[in-house]
């Protein structure tokens, strides 16, 4: 399936101030036999004094941009078109969730991609008492680790009610989790600290949805902004799947990636710091159209 | 009992003496024997009479106390600090046993830059097993950030601190390597102030290795590491986390000694992936930190987002290869408590050969066969979190010593090491020598032992890894020899490398290359700029405060009514100013020393330690005045106190401080201020309606009575008072007089001319100073006075806005 992205972002500061410096990450990504960006333009209003595109550590690109001079508005636009395939629904040959330790064990190295980075604690998505019980309340014996991970999801999405105005992007995954309610940040963060409770490494996706459905199914969730939902790890033949809590599904061809990482706080679209600001606004707006 | 020892053994001060059975002794080898290394010190110390002793160490005291060196635990009250606790005997080593210590450690540095090397480079120790994944992947001092990033230089370490202790045979193991941000090289430096002061005598003193040529080797290699490279040149400086941090204080002393400025997060700035200093003149680049900060807090943008103390950016300027940091960021994933437990293994793979120095036995519980061993032998064993960085003895609740949880056994050790095996580590509980510690009584005193570390610094030069001849030893309390008694240690010693004969002194011959070199004070961080500033103001806005209070206690004493009108007016004009004159130490005028306390504490390493004692000195007087000042006289008199404290200050800072920009701004405040509060004054105190004697107390307020008497021989009018005090271009409490000094002042900071033309800053005060320098005093009306203090605001605005943000 082919998309046109369209993504809008505006920051605007209450007190303008000198230098300020934003880390983008909003660019699709290109993976092998997966997505693939056919043209991407990312254009910042007013031109910014410097601009580097780089990689981060899980490989995700990342603009740095620098304005020299004070400025009381920041605008971001970008433009893409993305080739996603559609993910065949093959057999499920993961392992079973008891082995899925011994796994991770054999995995020595620590590529972007090893299991070991997505276990514990991380900032956001630390796995907690309350996640974890709920976790093991979905468990049957003899789970394989995919039926576990879709187990976990399809509970969550049962459990919480999305609400957009609930949270904001500060909020704690166990605030939200306690009142069962969230956004797809919220869900996300819930769901991978449910999973690496029980032993599942799991990370956080930051990409795209398409905005309009096909015809005569439900507009999804999330829609109208960037969209957040989960990576999990199988076991050393499966590894990575994708679910998305939020809409109760395996992440298909109307999911577009951006980055991976533990949780939010490795692929915010936009982490700024404008020296001696006061508050600041911010708007976002995302058009995913379907081009075929 | 009787033992065959020599008759000083049996000295009375050494006669209560007695090492712990089973653990080694720095002072006695074997029972009744004496290390020869201490035997020549101890002997002269035993003949000193007691009162010698109490002298001696008193002298040490107060040494630490008029350099201001103290201690503070982080809190959220900046301004709280202890006193140093100073063991005065030092700890004594023979040069040729610490030398043993160093070779051991030089190579152990080596070790950790390889195994730094490693973790951000090829990751081979974890891919190869040798060290398990998730100590490094779940690690938050593992910054991916650094991963595959070159340091500039080509190497990650530069200073390194370790701890050591002694072993019961008398060999010493490490306890924990210092890597993130060692602390303690400067509080070595004061411990050696102090103990020069208690034993200056030409022995011990030309027997003891110096600290300085340590220091000498690293402030040069630094500014290799600044300069060098081939990469444009840079300054260094030393990067704190600021006043709140329990070492600030080191971190200004050591700026101070090396002479580097000390900045923080918010002095910094990256421009095209260079880090810069914001200066007074604008951004100067930089290309070495040595950062005292704990790495994640350096850069909010890529590193710890939550950081409010780093600088945007500066990760990019690491990676860029413009700016060497010392240590690397990311070096603190070797303090890992866990990884001692590899790294015996890991010598022998990265070095090929095996540890020269043994780190403390260390076992990490996420192998099987290290949980059953550590589970069989918990009785013997720390037990504790595997991903912590603090020294073994730096224990909290989680962790469980002798087989029992110490925060309140919950669940056996044995479920425990079964159920979160691989977060927890065990280390043997190892006990350290002991030392002797002199303890006063009545009498006099008497030596006993105490365990102790001792903290060894070594700086990456030219030449390899140097190490300071001497350490900073920690001291725990008598009787207790195990290392976990070290977390209930109060005390610091210095540490003694003697040689058999007297050490030449220092050479004072300049580097090779160097020769004499008349170097320019660096320029001033625009922060530093402000702090001065506004040091300058609150000082000022103090002396006003307390000028004022004592008229009201004077006029208080002679009427002995509040409501007396004069009174009262003067009570309603203080209230605007926020002081409540029915208290006679207002709070306000607490906060505003306060205020030019806190101001000053942000600039410790720019003006002298008089003038910072000074400071402290008169905050505390104020405060302690607040339980026993009553109204009227007795406040009077108080406040009399304050003012000639307030100008003991003043007289230190402008007799003493080089006339440089810091100097300059901290005047500016100060005039900006005098000549704000004297428009304020003026314009309450000479207006019409003001009741009787008002012109006589502005005269007083302003200091300028005598002057009075002696230029006008009259009585005061309208005209001679707002003659004096506002037109007189030679009072230096006139209006004009404090302008004049001002465009002075200005004149000479950076780029206050262009092309012979003032500047923006100088424009903006001319009209005013033209406007004071013809009007006679009838044109002094309370709205020209009003157009004053609104002309001198936008005047602190513009200096804000060029040069101190």
């Amino acid at each position: 399936m082919r998309y046109e992205v369209k993504l809008r972002l505006t920051y605007s500061y209450e007190a303008p101030s000198d230098h300020a410096r934003n880390l983008l990450r909003v660019l699709p990504a290109d993976i092998a036999g997966v997505q693939s960006v056919q043209a991407r333009l990312l254009t910042c209003d007013p031109m910014p004094d410097e601009r580097r595109d780089l990689l981060d550590f899980f490989g995700n690109a990342m603009t740095s941009v620098v304005w020299h001079e004070p400025l009381a508005e920041i605008g971001v636009e970008l433009v893409a078109r993305v080739d996603r395939r559609a993910s065949q629904p093959g057999l499920d040959l993961s392992s079973p969730l008891h082995e899925l330790p011994l796994e991770i064990a054999q995995r020595r190295g620590l590529a972007p991609d090893a299991p070991h980075h997505f276990l514990g604690q991380s900032r956001r998505a630390a796995p907690m008492a309350e996640t974890t019980a709920f976790a093991r309340d979905q468990l049957r014996a003899g789970m394989t680790a995919h039926e576990a991970i879709e187990a976990v999801g399809r509970a969550l999405h049962r459990e919480m009610r999305f609400d957009a105005e609930a949270t904001d992007v500060d909020t704690p995954a166990s605030e939200a989790f306690a009142n069962r309610h969230g956004v797809c940040q919220d869900f996300s963060h819930i769901m991978i600290a449910c999973l690496r409770g029980i032993g599942v490494p799991a990370a956080y996706v930051s990409g795209f949805l398409r905005t309009y459905p096909p015809p005569g199914q439900p507009r999804l969730e999330g829609a109208d902004a960037m969209h957040a939902w989960v990576r999990a790890w199988a076991g050393a033949e499966t590894g990575w799947i994708e679910f998305d809590p939020t809409n109760d599904q395996f992440a298909g061809d109307d999911y577009i990636t951006v980055g991976y990482g533990r949780d939010y706080d490795d692929v915010p679209p936009l982490r700024g710091a404008m020296r001696g600001a006061g508050g600041h606004q911010s708007a976002q707006a995302v058009d995913v159209i379907a081009l075929d | 009992m009787q033992n065959p020892a020599s008759p000083f053994e049996q000295h009375p001060l050494l006669a209560g003496y007695r090492p712990v059975p089973g653990v080694a002794d720095e002072l006695f080898e074997a029972e009744g024997v004496m290390r020869p290394v201490w035997r020549p010190f101890v002997e002269r110390f035993l003949d000193l009479p007691p009162e010698d002793v109490t002298q001696r160490f008193e002298r040490g005291d107060q040494y630490l106390r008029d350099a201001g060196v103290y201690y503070r635990q982080y809190s959220n009250d900046v301004l709280a600090e202890r006193e140093w606790p100073l063991s005065h005997i030092p700890v004594i080593l023979h040069e040729a046993e610490w030398a043993g210590i160093c070779d051991g450690l030089a190579q152990r540095a080596e070790l950790l830059e390889a195994v730094m090397a490693d973790l951000y480079g090829s990751g081979r120790l974890v891919s190869e097993g040798h060290l398990p994944p998730e100590l490094i992947a779940g690690n938050r001092h593992w910054l991916r950030p650094m991963v595959g990033v070159r340091p500039r230089g080509g190497h990650y370490l530069h200073f390194l601190a370790f701890e050591i202790g002694r072993s019961p045979d008398g060999s010493w193991f490490v306890l924990g390597d210092r890597t993130q941000a060692p602390s303690g090289a400067g509080f070595a430096l004061e411990n050696r102030m102090a103990t020069g002061r208690i034993f200056p005598e030409s022995f011990p003193r030309d027997y003891i290795h110096r600290l300085a040529a340590f220091f000498g080797d690293f402030r040069s290699a630094l500014e290799d590491l600044a300069t060098g490279g081939g990469a444009p040149r840079g300054r260094s400086a030393i990067l704190t986390p600021g006043p709140a941090n329990d070492s600030y204080y080191e971190h200004t002393y050591i700026a101070r000694y090396l002479g580097l400025s000390l900045l923080e997060g918010e002095d910094l700035l990256v421009q095209n992936g260079r880090a810069m200093v914001r200066t007074i003149e604008g951004p100067q680049p930089l290309g070495a930190l040595w950062r005292r900060m704990d790495a994640g807090f350096v850069d909010p943008l890529e590193l710890d987002p939550d950081s409010h103390i780093g600088t945007p950016g500066l990760m990019e300027a690491v990676r860029a290869g413009n700016l060497a940091m010392v240590n690397a960021l990311g070096a603190g994933v070797l303090e890992t408590r866990a990884l001692m437990a590899f790294l015996p293994k890991i010598s022998e793979i990265l070095t090929g050969a095996p540890l020269a120095l043994p780190n403390i036995a260390t076992w990490w519980c996420g192998g099987a066969a290290e949980r059953a061993h550590v589970r069989e032998h918990a009785g013997q064993m720390m037990i504790g979190p595997a991903m912590a960085v603090n020294l073994p003895f730096d224990i909290d609740a989680a962790t469980a010593l002798g087989g029992e949880l110490r925060g309140g056994a919950r669940i056996p050790i044995a479920d425990w090491l079964e159920a979160e095996g691989a977060t927890l580590v065990g280390q043997e509980a190892v006990t350290l020598s002991t030392t002797p510690v002199w303890h006063a009584d009545g009498q006099g005193g008497s030596l006993r032992p105490s365990p102790m570390t001792v903290r060894v610094f070594a700086a990456r030069t030219a030449q390899g890894w140097r190490f300071m001849k001497g350490g900073y030893a920690r001291i725990g309390p008598e009787g207790d020899a195990t290392a976990l008694a070290m977390q209930r240690g109060g005390a610091v010693a210095d540490v003694w490398i003697v040689s058999d004969t007297p050490v030449p002194p220092l050479s004072l011959a300049p580097r090779a290359e160097g020769g004499f070199r008349r170097t320019i004070p660096g320029t001033l961080p625009a922060r530093a700029a402000d702090n001065l500033f506004w040091l300058g103001r609150y000082v000022e806005r103090c002396e006003d405060a307390v000028r004022l209070i004592r008229a009201y206690h004077l006029r208080l004493a002679a009427t002995g009514s509040p409501d007396d009108p004069r009174l009262a007016r003067l009570a309603e004009f203080l209230a605007g100013l926020g002081i409540d004159v029915t208290q006679p130490v207002p709070d306000a005028l607490l906060a505003r020393l306060d205020a030019a306390r806190l101001c000053a504490s942000k600039v410790r390493d720019r003006f002298s330690t008089d003038g910072w004692l000074a400071l402290r000195d008169l905050a505390r007087t104020a405060h302690e005045m607040t339980a026993t000042a009553r109204p009227g006289d007795d406040t009077a008199r108080a406040m009399g106190v304050l003012l000639r404290k307030i100008t003991g200050f003043s007289g230190l800072v402008h007799e003493n401080m080089y006339r440089f920009s810091g100097w300059r701004f901290l005047s500016i405040g100060r005039a900006l201020e005098r000549a704000d509060a004297l428009a304020t004054l003026l314009m309450q105190f000479t207006e019409e309606t003001a009741p009787e004697g008002s012109l006589d107390l502005a005269v007083e307020v302003a200091d300028s009575v005598i002057t009075h008497q002696r230029r006008y021989r009259v009585q005061t009018n309208r005209d001679t008072v707002l003659d004096l005090l506002v037109l007189d271009a030679d009072n230096p409490r006139a209006i004009l007089f404090l302008i004049n000094s001002l465009k002075d002042l200005l004149e000479k900071l950076p780029e206050a001319q262009i092309a012979g033309r003032p500047g923006e800053i100088l424009r903006a005060l001319m009209p005013l100073r033209t406007e004071l320098s013809i009007i006679e005093p009838d044109a002094v009306t309370p709205d020209m006075l009003g157009r004053v203090r609104a002309d001198l605001f936008h005047l602190s605005d513009l200096i804000t806005q060029r040069y101190l943000r």
